[in-house]
């Protein structure tokens, strides 16, 4: 029995029987096609993160966000400014106590560098209904290329918690033709 | 000391048991069935709160009580009833007296002061920082605290079990290897040595920071290495619940494992891997790179998973070939038909099997894939992957054993012997539904960890789907189910703890009942011999819903905004 000593001593020498050779060979097979899968998406799949990321400070990262949204501002909405930046260039995105902060307006089928960080805890940029999540940190300045590819109006939610007024915490992107 | 250590001889198993460890048993069963009953109820408050129709807490009180759920679930009642199991393990199923009994007591003490002090910290309110409380957000210095002199009680007991284990083997106390169950908490501790360690690296700096003696705690490195304890600490409960289905099914029907090499491989694949999931929590992160991502994520090429599809293979084989064995070998079912459907044990045993493999380890799996985790990471879907590893997995399982530890180690007859029957269903029913509903939610988009989903105080508005609104209405109406499981389950277990008939001393339980052909199929015949065919059924259709599912995702994860 399993809470007895083993009934063979020298339990290691007994052999195995075919029916879990079996399935230790399928179960070992398919955990390769599982790991080797991720490494194909890399080259064959649209959706990867570029793993591109810099340590910066709040500071230095509210300053960039700031000359884009003096830049691009096109008008503002709920007291937000709605900042249409050129397809292509770098677009910055500040997560603080509890906003998202400017509201982007982006072009459909263009791509945009996404900056993420955050000037105070941990964020989660979770962009719906797309349902698209990565984690947004303070200190470290994450890059996402970003390319929508449907028009409409999205939602940020911020899906890490960030205290009190964690679920208040909601921006915008729209997607424009 | 050693020398005075005191035994009594188990009736029904013949076991020499010894006193202190057994009192170190009950000790630590009945603080984690508390912690349970309290955790339990936090959880019960927060489906509620998340029941759109039924918003029950203010969103203060929400988040201490999702803060205080966690810890209380997840680390304190499943950790000290884990010290129960490593005690059980090493000195009852071994014969043996406990290594430093004074210390697995000091182990004990510190466990619970360090569980009671961080409880206090979060009822205060003002460290609603959540069970993984990542930095910059802080808590009381006391929060930290309660945690780090939790986390050594626990080491101590772990070092008074591997002790133990020295102290079998040099009196001689069992003949040849140990048995596989022990086998299995040995692994458990293996792994907790690590997840404490990696615990203290990442605590001890963190609580110097609310004292303010060190001025920054990088938010990447906190994430990363604790998530070598939370993460780890889960695959200890996973080593041990496998240990309790090999357990149960060995005292339930005197199943032996198919093979002793086989199981023991699976349980060395977990020591070998399992620690490598910390990676899981930081896929969508900045900062790390792919090769390491996809490295660690998949535990070196899923060779930990192969442990526990392994195990999901030998578990319920052995049970197969037990009862065929017995003469039940009509069809692929009959053994499973006419299993002891009504002896909670079993029934628990076996739900906890099924939830775990279905529900929890493919979602486990999914989820972990660099990718896939784009469209899943923060979302319920987490949580409702958890519930069903933690909950239908690991306590429903150690529920499970409960039944046949309260005759066998509390000598109390069994009271409320109808409740008890049901009680494994309407548990395992209740939290397959919490676990599926939240993974619906999840894929909807839903955030974890959040009070309000109408988000009517927002600046911006938003909706959510209404389909999202239905799964967390289903979510709330299986959390009540799940929480009166729970409350029967404390109602069978305090009640007879406390006031069942104690059993003589020769006495034999009478319930739950065990088979009385119980006693060891000792022998299955040769490897030729050995006939699961119903394993082998419910195996292969596990393994298609598993490549389905998988697959599916990647098609989801297709659908969305190209990024790079």
């Amino acid at each position: 029995m399993a809470i007895t000593p083993p009934s063979e001593r020298i339990w290691w020498k007994e052999p195995i029987a075919k029916i879990e050779l079996v399935w230790i060979l399928i179960a070992f097979i398919w955990g390769l096609i599982m790991f080797f899968m991720m490494i194909y998406w890399h080259g064959a799949g649209e959706q990867n993160l570029s793993n591109e990321a810099y340590k910066i400070t709040p500071v230095r990262f509210a300053q960039k966000a700031q000359a884009m949204i003096d830049a691009h501002t096109v008008r503002t909405e709920n007291g937000f400014p709605v900042v249409h930046p050129p397809p292509g260039s770098e677009v910055y995105l500040i997560a603080r106590l509890w906003q998202w902060w400017p509201i982007l307006e982006l072009e459909k089928d263009q791509s945009y560098r996404l900056h993420l960080s955050s000037m105070d805890w941990q964020h989660g940029f979770s962009l719906q209904p797309v349902n698209i999540n990565v984690q947004v940190h303070p200190g470290y300045d994450m890059v996402v290329t970003l390319k929508p590819d449907q028009a409409g109006e999205f939602g940020v939610v911020c899906n890490e918690f960030c205290g009190i007024g964690h679920h208040t915490m909601v921006g915008k992107i729209y997607v424009v033709e | 000391m050693a020398t005075t250590a005191q035994f009594r001889t188990c009736p029904t198993t013949g076991l020499k048991v010894n006193l202190t460890a057994e009192k170190l048993i009950k000790a630590n069963a009945v603080v984690a069935v508390v912690f349970l009953a309290v955790g339990g109820l936090f959880g019960l408050l927060v489906a509620l709160t998340r029941w759109p129709a039924v918003h029950f807490l203010p969103a203060d009180w929400f988040y201490l009580a999702l803060t205080a759920h966690g810890l209380d679930v997840l680390l304190v009642w499943i950790i000290f009833f884990e010290m129960a199991v490593l005690y059980f393990a090493s000195a009852v199923l071994l014969n043996s007296r406990l290594a430093g009994p004074r210390w697995a007591w000091t182990g004990f003490g510190l466990m619970l002061v360090g569980a009671v002090i961080t409880n206090i910290a979060v009822l205060r309110g003002q460290s609603s920082v959540m069970f993984t409380s990542y930095v910059p957000m802080m808590a009381e210095p006391s929060f930290y605290l309660g945690i780090i002199l939790f986390a050594v009680g626990a080491l101590i007991g772990c070092f008074v079990f591997f002790g133990t284990l020295v102290v079998a083997k040099q009196e001689k106390t069992y003949e040849g290897s140990i048995p596989l169950v022990t086998f299995g908490a040995v692994t458990a501790a293996i792994i907790a040595v690590f997840t404490i360690a990696s615990g203290a690296i990442i605590l001890i700096p963190t609580l110097l920071w609310s004292l303010g003696l060190v001025s920054y705690v990088d938010p990447l490195l906190y994430k990363t290495i604790w998530w070598g304890m939370g993460h780890s600490s889960q695959q200890i409960n996973v080593s041990a619940h496998v240990a309790v289905w090999y357990a149960i099914a060995a005292m339930v029907f005197g199943a032996k494992p198919l093979s002793e090499k086989v199981s023991r491989m699976a349980f060395l694949m977990y020591i070998l891997f399992l620690q490598l999931a910390s990676a899981h929590h930081m896929l969508v992160e900045p900062g790390f790179s792919s090769e390491w991502k996809i490295f660690n994520t998949s535990y070196a090429m899923y060779l930990a998973v192969l442990g526990s599809m392994v195990h999901g293979m030998t578990v319920p084989g052995s049970i197969e070939a037990a009862q065929r064995a017995r003469g039940l070998t009509k069809g692929l079912f009959e053994w499973l038909r006419k299993a002891p459907w009504s002896n909670p044990a079993f029934a628990g045993m076996f739900m906890s099997l099924v939830f775990f493999g279905f529900l929890g380890g493919i979602s486990g799996v999914v989820m972990g894939t660099e990718q896939i985790n784009l469209i899943m990471h923060n979302t319920l879907y987490v949580p409702g992957h958890f519930h069903a590893t933690v909950v239908a997995g690991t306590t429903l399982a150690f529920m499970a054993i409960t039944y046949l530890l309260v005759p066998l180690i509390f000598r109390r007859e069994l009271m409320f012997r109808k409740l008890a029957q049901w009680q494994p269903y309407l548990f395992g029913i209740g939290v397959a539904g919490i676990s599926l509903f939240m993974m619906g939610a999840g894929t909807l988009g839903v955030s974890r960890r959040h009070w309000d989903m109408t988000f009517a105080d927002a600046q911006l508005p938003f909706d959510y789907p209404a389909a999202a609104f239905l799964m967390m209405g289903l979510n709330g109406i299986f959390a009540v189910l799940a929480a009166l499981g729970g409350l029967i389950f404390i109602v069978v277990v305090v009640g007879s703890v406390f006031f069942g008939r104690k059993l003589g001393e020769d006495e034999k339980p009478s319930y739950p009942e065990v088979p009385p052909t119980a006693a060891a199929v000792g022998h299955y015949g040769s490897s030729d011999t050995i006939r699961i065919p119903g394993t082998a059924m419910l195996v292969g259709i596990f393994f298609i819903a598993f490549v389905l599912y998988y697959f599916v995702n990647w098609k989801y994860l297709s659908e969305i905004w190209p990024l790079s």
